[in-house]
């Protein structure tokens, strides 16, 4: 019996579905605006996570050391840097490779190349610090400075630190804002989108509300009334998960061609297709939530005849 | 079958729909409600489905006081109460079929017996020939027949209707009254509302007369007369 009921629930709210199109129509539309707000979010994300990278690995301590400084002991440094926590990479840049870049950067600049030919090779070894996170580059610069070194032993050979501390400072507190406003712009996007959903749901249902009278007085118990429009809703859930799914791809392609010239713009369609998966589950999840959801909590006010 | 113990309905506003309201209608009668509009008789239906609930008195079906049911309980007693009103109140996205067998599902019947039962019912009424069609696409005489059918599919042991020829004709009017007539023939009991006059003379059965949300009258074998 129990199989009976569902199979009829179901059946009756395909039908439906099917003979109230212009309800249907409107259902899917917003649940389809809805999710695509989910589904645009989830891409600005990753758009936003993607170019913070970006920014964050152009930023890295910069290790100068005095020229005198044998190789042996700035890699005696670097490998000691490797082991602290939060460093990611330590790139060494030898004395020679210093010269050869300076000549490279002023090759048109004769009079410094000329001076330079008299001088000889000024430069120290160098070594370029980076970190997971901008945060640890104030611990790495501590650390260099000897101040996390009892020996002392590490300060001697270094000339110079470079670390933009105000830079670094102000991009963490630039990644810090945009994740939360990005977050609260989320939650109140997400919530307009889920309220106007519910309100239109609210509507299509009030416009059936003399044929729930009619279900209730001829003696259909609460869940025989209810199915057929959660149904109803579980459909037009699903059915706005695919028209958004679909809507996103171009949407992103318009972003990628319009941020080209920044990012270059491969990152966000390979996040697209590479999560294709990923972004339609969540898509069909929330659509269907909604969808049912929705119904079940419009439906309530009506059924208590 | 039916019993109304001293039943008071007044609505916010102190608006008074009934009044201290008495009477019993016994299993197999055909008992029409008679009065002005306003006079409560649609009011003394809506206790029986259950539909509102009395302030003062009692209403029982059988043994049963229907506004002491809990929640659960209300669509069982509706199964057993076929109701036809004055605007029909099909489902207007459903086809005559489906309008009749939504009721018998609800009801919990099989495919098998709904198979069955509806083409027959739908023939007893006269529009076998109207299976599929909606209700958009039929008269008012039709309409009101086929909420005959969905009340008496599920052979009910009472069938009430508020104001079931006031939409109509008077060819179709009768016809539904010969509908109903055969209908208590068959053991079912009866409860009609109405305003027409003639519906009440060619009957000849107990008229029982409102006025105010008062029974005023009540006569086994009556005549309208307000």
């Amino acid at each position: 019996m129990l199989w009976t009921h569902v199979r009829r629930i179901v059946k009756s709210g395909l039908v439906n579905f099917w003979r109230n199109k212009v309800v249907a129509i409107a259902s899917v539309f917003v649940i389809t605006v809805t999710l695509f707000v989910i589904g645009g979010l989830i891409m600005a994300s990753a758009f936003l996570n993607a170019s913070l990278n970006e920014i964050q690995a152009k930023v890295d301590v910069s290790v100068t050391f005095n020229p005198d400084v044998a190789e042996a002991d700035v890699l005696a440094v670097k490998q000691s840097l490797e082991t602290q926590p939060g460093v990611t990479a330590v790139t060494y840049t030898s004395r020679e490779d210093e010269l050869k870049n300076f000549r490279e950067l002023h090759k048109d600049n004769s009079l410094l190349i000329q001076s330079l030919d008299e001088l000889g090779n000024p430069f120290g070894a160098r070594l370029s610090v980076r970190a997971a996170d901008p945060s640890h580059y104030e611990a790495i610069a501590t650390f260099l400075e000897g101040k996390n070194d009892e020996s002392g032993a590490l300060v001697a050979p270094i000339d110079k630190i470079t670390f933009k501390k105000d830079l670094v400072d102000r991009l963490i507190g630039l990644i810090d804002a945009t994740r939360k406003v990005g977050l609260a712009v989320s939650v109140v996007l997400i919530a307009m989108s889920v309220l106007v959903t519910f309100n239109t749901i609210s509507l299509a249902i009030y416009i059936s509300r003399e044929e729930i009278s009619v279900m209730r007085l001829v003696g259909a118990g609460d869940n025989y009334v209810r199915g057929p429009f959660m149904v109803e809703g579980l459909v037009a859930g699903i059915l706005s998960a695919f028209i958004a799914m679909i809507l996103l791809y171009p949407a992103v392609i318009w972003v990628k061609d319009a941020t080209a010239s920044v990012y270059g713009g491969v990152t966000l369609v390979s996040y697209y297709l590479s999560n294709f998966a990923q972004i339609f589950l969540i898509l069909l999840g929330s659509g269907m939530i909604l969808g049912t959801v929705s119904s079940y909590l419009a439906i309530r006010k009506y059924i208590k005849i | 079958m039916i019993y109304f113990d001293k039943v008071s309905k007044i609505y916010p506003g102190d608006a008074v729909a009934l009044r201290d309201v008495s009477f019993a209608v016994e299993p197999g009668e055909f008992v029409s409600v008679v009065g002005h509009s306003g006079a409560g008789k649609s009011t003394l239906l809506k206790m029986i489905l259950a539909e509102d609930r009395p302030t003062a008195g009692s209403v029982f079906f059988e043994s049963t006081d229907i506004h002491n049911l809990d929640k659960k309980q209300i669509p069982q007693l509706r199964r057993r109460i076929g109701s036809v009103f004055q605007d029909f109140r099909l489902l207007p996205n459903k086809t005559a079929y489906e309008n009749i067998a939504f009721t018998m599902e609800a009801s919990g019947r099989t495919d098998e017996e709904i198979n069955s039962d509806v083409p027959h019912i739908l023939e007893l009424v006269g529009l076998e020939n109207k299976m599929w069609s909606f209700p958009r696409e039929m008269s008012g005489g039709e309409r009101q027949r086929i909420a005959i059918a969905r009340a008496i599919v599920n052979q009910p042991d009472l069938l009430i209707a508020d104001e079931p020829t006031g939409n109509l004709d008077p060819v179709n009017t009768h016809d539904i009254i010969q509908i109903f007539k055969k209908i208590n023939e068959i053991g079912t009991t009866v409860i009609l509302t109405t305003h027409n006059k003639s519906v009440i003379d060619s009957l000849g059965r107990r008229v029982i007369t409102m006025e105010e949300g008062q029974v005023v009258r009540d006569d086994k074998s009556g005549r309208y007369s307000i």
